[in-house]
């Protein structure tokens, strides 16, 4: 009952947030913890680490954001097409690099979303260089109109509740179980008669999905859509957000997206030391605080009861 | 279909792939090197090639050093800088999940170019090649310090192979490739040995970014995207096979200095296209290595 009252409290501060914060910065927070949530899906319960995540975030910002711009489709559908759209790169992908583990099909994401960076670059309809401008926001189900940045935070946050449930069923069914137990060990599973291979192809398809879900909102709410979206940078800030927030945890990628934004928010002004002070928070918790904030604090809290 | 094509342009775009694929090879060679003994994907290995090119700029603003002075300090000091890097880095984190020191790496590639950007500016800095002219082929011209490069990275790759295939320190690696416990066992200091393989690998990237400062802009993010491209290369090749790495990179540029004349468009693409067909092709890489012996 504890956790229901918890997650309640949660959704109270979420709904009256934009009366304090201003809408867009939590927007964009929404939308990185549905990324940095599909991420760890993949790291942290699969043990696959994507080094181009940002393909499937980025590619489905344009798609997204070419529907609402060439049809009068309403938004919640071109928001899920985006996200279909890289679930299906994300099978594409699955498929040629999971028979690599481990550090190899890192390299092949990082480089598969390299190419496929240079694909948006020169396709006609992102506008290369410039990105896509001008992104509508067509009405929510055809009728209701969210052009007003605080009517549209609720609909982003329905979205993340939404995938954050979903992460949650996955991670706690019997297939989230099986996943974990290849991230685990590998050869047992497959001796008990799984498949490792099609759990993973599957895992990568519905972290993609839930990517581009992000990477689709945030077309919306931001209303244009840049090549940055698919940039190797953007692949590390979501690395950096997960495994800052806690690894395997499914309130750390939460933490750690609100912290990184926060964070890019304060030093914009500062240029360069926004991506230093990220390669050095980065380094930090890899050397010395690889469970991140959330897991130190649950570590602090088993110690504390133990007592 | 091609009748724009003159034998100009083919030579000249194959020449151009040969320097490309000088630094490809190079590169991957180094990456290879680490690889096969520690089992790390040196992410910096891009940021260590620009800090050599750098190198080579500093020495040459401040202190008036020459190109072939800035040959062989420049190296070193990349070398050096890649010694205390795997100290603080990457001992603290090598019992763990190699996935950590990739991304360790990569914290490191964070702050070397932000810190060299904040420094240094994002533009590139010119770099006059030490040797001027070239000779006239009849059909195109070649500047003598392109044929330098590609000669010269050739003869560091074939060194560098002999060293690990014919001496006794190149047997010492190829056995603490295979077995170190067995090695260090031996009585051989294996710690110290990766130290060394990881700074004899990042000199290596240091002496790429010499030759490269002549040829490209010597500018902080230089490094980075050539990165990607050496990675799929490896993948390419065959993870920590040395001759798998050199051959595909010398290989993957002329195939993209040729894609340049045939299909400018897919240019940039080609390496990647060609990396997805040899995943579906062979899974294990065009020569599965299984250590740096092969």
């Amino acid at each position: 009952m504890n956790r229901l009252l918890l997650i309640g409290l949660l959704l109270i501060v979420a709904i009256a947030a934009p009366f304090f914060v201003y809408p867009v910065l939590l927007m964009t927070v929404l939308c990185f913890v549905i990324f940095a949530s599909s991420f760890n899906l993949l790291l942290g319960y699969a043990g696959l680490l994507c080094f181009g995540h940002a393909m499937f975030f980025g590619t489905a910002a344009y798609i997204t954001g070419y529907v609402l711009k060439t049809t009068p489709i309403s938004i919640e559908i071109a928001i899920l097409g985006g996200a279909l759209f890289s679930a299906a790169i994300g099978y594409g992908v699955a498929l040629v690099s999971v028979r690599r583990s481990g550090i190899q099909f890192a390299m092949i994401t990082l480089a598969i979303s390299q190419f496929i960076y240079f694909v948006l670059l020169q396709s006609e309809f992102t506008g290369g260089e410039d990105g896509m401008q001008r992104i509508p926001r067509n009405d929510l189900f055809g009728v209701i109109d969210v052009a007003d940045n605080n009517a549209y935070y609720y609909v982003v946050l329905a979205f993340a509740v939404a995938a954050v449930a979903l992460v949650y069923r996955i991670v706690h069914s019997p297939y989230g179980e099986v996943l974990k137990a290849i991230r685990d060990n590998e050869p047992r599973v497959e001796s008990l008669g799984f498949r490792p291979e099609r759990y993973k192809v599957l895992a990568i398809t519905l972290s993609a999905g839930l990517a581009g879900l992000g990477g689709a909102l945030k077309a919306t709410v931001f209303q244009f859509a840049t090549l940055t979206d698919v940039s190797w940078t953007v692949s590390g800030e979501v690395i950096l957000m997960t495994l800052m927030g806690g690894l395997g945890t499914l309130v750390g990628p939460m933490v750690g997206a609100g912290l990184v934004i926060w964070m890019n928010d304060e030093l914009s002004q500062f240029g360069e030391w926004s991506l230093i002070a990220q390669g050095a928070i980065l380094l930090l918790v890899i050397i010395f605080f690889r469970r991140g904030v959330v897991g130190e604090v649950q570590n602090l809290v088993r110690l504390v009861r133990s007592r | 279909m091609f009748e724009h094509l003159s034998i100009q342009l083919i030579m000249g775009q194959l020449l151009i792939g040969l320097i490309n694929g000088s630094f490809y090879a190079m590169l991957s060679l180094g990456l290879a090197i680490i690889f096969g003994l520690m089992n790390v994907v040196n992410f910096a290995h891009g940021a260590q090639y620009m800090l050599g090119a750098f190198a080579a700029w500093f020495l040459l603003t401040t202190f008036g050093v020459s190109y072939w002075g800035a040959l062989v300090i420049a190296p070193i000091m990349v070398a050096i800088f890649g010694l205390i890097m795997e100290r603080l880095i990457l001992r603290p984190i090598q019992h763990l999940d190699h996935l950590y020191s990739l991304l360790a790496t990569y914290a490191a590639v964070l702050i070397i170019e932000g810190l060299m950007r904040q420094q240094f500016g994002s533009s590139g800095m010119p770099y006059a090649p030490p040797l001027r002219g070239g000779v006239n082929l009849g059909f195109m011209f070649l500047p003598w310090y392109r044929l330098w490069v590609v000669l010269f990275s050739l003869l560091v790759c074939i060194g560098t192979w002999m060293l690990i295939e014919r001496t006794k320190l190149g047997a010492y690696l190829r056995a603490a490739t295979e077995k170190p416990d067995i090695v260090e066992a031996f009585g051989i200091n294996v710690p110290r040995m990766i130290s060394l393989t990881y700074a004899f690998g990042v000199g290596l990237a240091g002496l790429s970014g010499v030759l490269a400062a002549p040829i490209y802009q010597v500018s902080p993010s230089m490094g980075s995207n050539l990165m990607i491209v050496i990675f799929a290369v490896v993948v390419i090749g065959g993870m920590g096979s040395i001759v798998g790495a050199v051959l595909t990179g010398y290989l993957i540029g002329v195939v993209e200095g040729l894609t340049k004349v045939f299909y400018p468009e897919a240019a940039n693409l080609v390496i990647f296209v060609i990396m997805i067909i040899v995943l579906v092709l062979r899974p294990n890489g065009l020569t599965s290595g299984r250590g740096t012996s092969t």
